[in-house]
């Protein structure tokens, strides 16, 4: 996107800092699952915008469909039945699945490839499929399962928060075309005072644990959830305390730069050793035994 | 090619192949991979003809050296079992890294440190090719916490791998008269007789 090059806060395998003297708000996706009827507009949205058609699968017998993400389907809703104690107190629960779009995202983390993953100033995590190189260590990174590798070109893909149309103050496809205004999308920080809004009219209504999920172990994330069940999140699918696992933290952290310098350093090790101690010839005095031997 | 004919036949022409194939191999996922491993690195992949050529090429390459080192391990580990000489050499390192190698323990065809590197080198190969085979997405899935796991492990044995090339190389170049008998597969007889007396003694019979 050159029109927001100006406006890159983070960039996959890259040291320095990227281009970072203009800023901008923080965007969030807001998606109050208590309001969310499950008709699938927004996949439906989210297709004809970004313009990719899934392959036509098959039914598993739930309303999960497709089953799952895939890199032609970059959001699912995802059912969830949940039976109470009393068997009169069934809830269907529904979730819009997608990229979460985190502050501090594993997938930038891992991803080696320079540029193929950005992150912009407005918050939006994108992936730049031309410098994909398909290794997959997006994968790896994410704490949610979310990106996915195409089999037609060996990328990954995602969803990209409609970053073309944010970029020319739209909103996301799926915000645009939800009947039920389930999907909202502003600042991050109006998004969370709407949150509080429904938050406090669900406890209002009896639902004492309704609340907001912005998790903290990735620096909060730009999409966010109302939940009916906050305390439960594992219910509808969502990690309770997501974070970068701490082994890419290794990997692609402190891993770095120790394995360089050591590598460097027994190489530089060989060098210096040859200059201050010569090579290891064989002796004269050797040859000259066998010098006599040979004689004899 | 003229010869002396007093030299000493280290290698055959056939392990002698089986070693550079398995060195050239070494040096395509070396480069390739620490392109993937550190952003320092990530002009390398310029030589596989790009990122994505590299990310295809690189797991290839992993299993043709593997076959081959699997090779090469059957040829020579017999030669590599550490014994009690190789241990009191090896305690005695600092002497032979000092320069003065003439009152070091009597070695076979391998020293103490060569053994070490041997074995290293095998156990590096196994966990690469078996953490290298989990992390290959193009064709595997496995559990992503697993996936995690190996792509540590991948990153520590390469890292440990590299050095113990760097050693292994260096030591071909500092110890004059070794090289050749990767090249041409002899050496001269005061060379052994110096470095792997036990051996000279075997193979001249005095």
């Amino acid at each position: 996107m050159a029109l927001q090059s100006l406006d890159i806060k983070q960039r996959s395998a890259t040291t320095t800092p990227s281009p970072s003297v203009r800023q901008t708000a923080e965007v969030a996706k807001l998606i109050d699952t208590t309001r969310c009827i499950g008709c699938k507009a927004c996949q439906v949205a989210c297709m004809e915008w970004n313009d990719v058609r899934d392959e036509m699968g098959s039914v598993n017998g739930t309303y999960n469909n497709p089953t799952d993400l895939t890199a032609n389907s970059w959001t699912v809703m995802r059912f969830y039945e949940k039976e109470n104690a009393n068997k009169f107190d069934f809830e269907w629960l529904i979730r819009k699945d997608g990229c979460m779009h985190c502050a501090d995202p594993g997938c930038l983390r891992a991803c080696p490839s320079p540029g193929a993953i950005v992150q912009y100033a407005n918050g939006i995590v994108d992936f730049h499929e031309e410098n994909c190189i398909g290794c997959g260590y997006c994968i790896t990174g994410c704490p949610f399962n979310v990106p996915r590798i195409s089999k037609k070109d060996g990328k990954a893909y995602k969803c990209t928060l409609c970053s073309d149309r944010v970029a020319v103050n739209l909103e996301p496809a799926c915000v645009k075309t939800c009947p039920t205004g389930a999907i909202m999308f502003g600042s991050k920080q109006d998004m969370i005072a709407q949150a509080e809004t429904r938050t406090a009219e669900l406890k209002g209504r009896g639902y004492a644990n309704a609340g907001l999920y912005d998790p903290q172990g990735v620096g909060g994330t730009h999409v966010m959830y109302v939940l009916k069940h906050a305390d439960q999140p594992g219910e509808v699918g969502l990690p309770a305390d997501p974070a970068i696992n701490p082994l890419v933290h290794l990997w692609k952290g402190v891993a770095k730069p120790l394995a360089t310098a050591t590598m460097a350093l027994v190489g530089l090790a060989g060098l210096f050793h040859y200059i201050t101690k010569g090579p290891n010839e064989v002796s004269k005095e050797t040859e000259k035994e066998l010098e006599k031997e040979d004689a004899a | 090619m003229i010869r002396d004919p007093k030299d000493l036949q280290r290698y055959t022409a056939s392990e002698r192949v089986n070693h550079w194939l398995v060195g050239m191999c070494f040096i395509l996922l070396a480069l390739s991979g620490l392109a993937f491993f550190h952003p320092l690195f990530w002009p390398l992949v310029d030589l596989f003809g790009g990122g994505a050529w590299a990310r295809i090429l690189h797991p290839f390459v992993g299993i043709v050296m593997t076959a081959l080192f699997a090779i090469m391990f059957l040829r020579f580990w017999s030669l590599n079992i550490m014994t009690s000489t190789d241990r009191q050499w090896l305690s005695r390192v600092g002497e032979m890294v000092d320069g003065s190698d003439q009152n070091m323990p009597e070695q076979g065809k391998y020293n103490g440190g060569q053994k070490l590197v041997f074995w290293a080198s095998a156990i590096c190969i196994l966990l690469m090719i078996l953490s290298g085979i989990v992390m290959w997405r193009a064709y595997f899935s496995f559990a992503v916490d697993l996936v995690r796991l190996s792509a540590v492990i991948h990153s520590a044995a390469a890292v440990v791998m590299i050095c113990v090339i760097v050693v292994h190389v260096y030591a071909a170049i500092w110890v004059k008269g070794t090289v050749r008998a990767m090249w041409y597969g002899t050496v001269t007889r005061a060379w052994a007789r110096q470095h792997h007396r036990a051996w000279y003694r075997q193979v001249t019979g005095k």
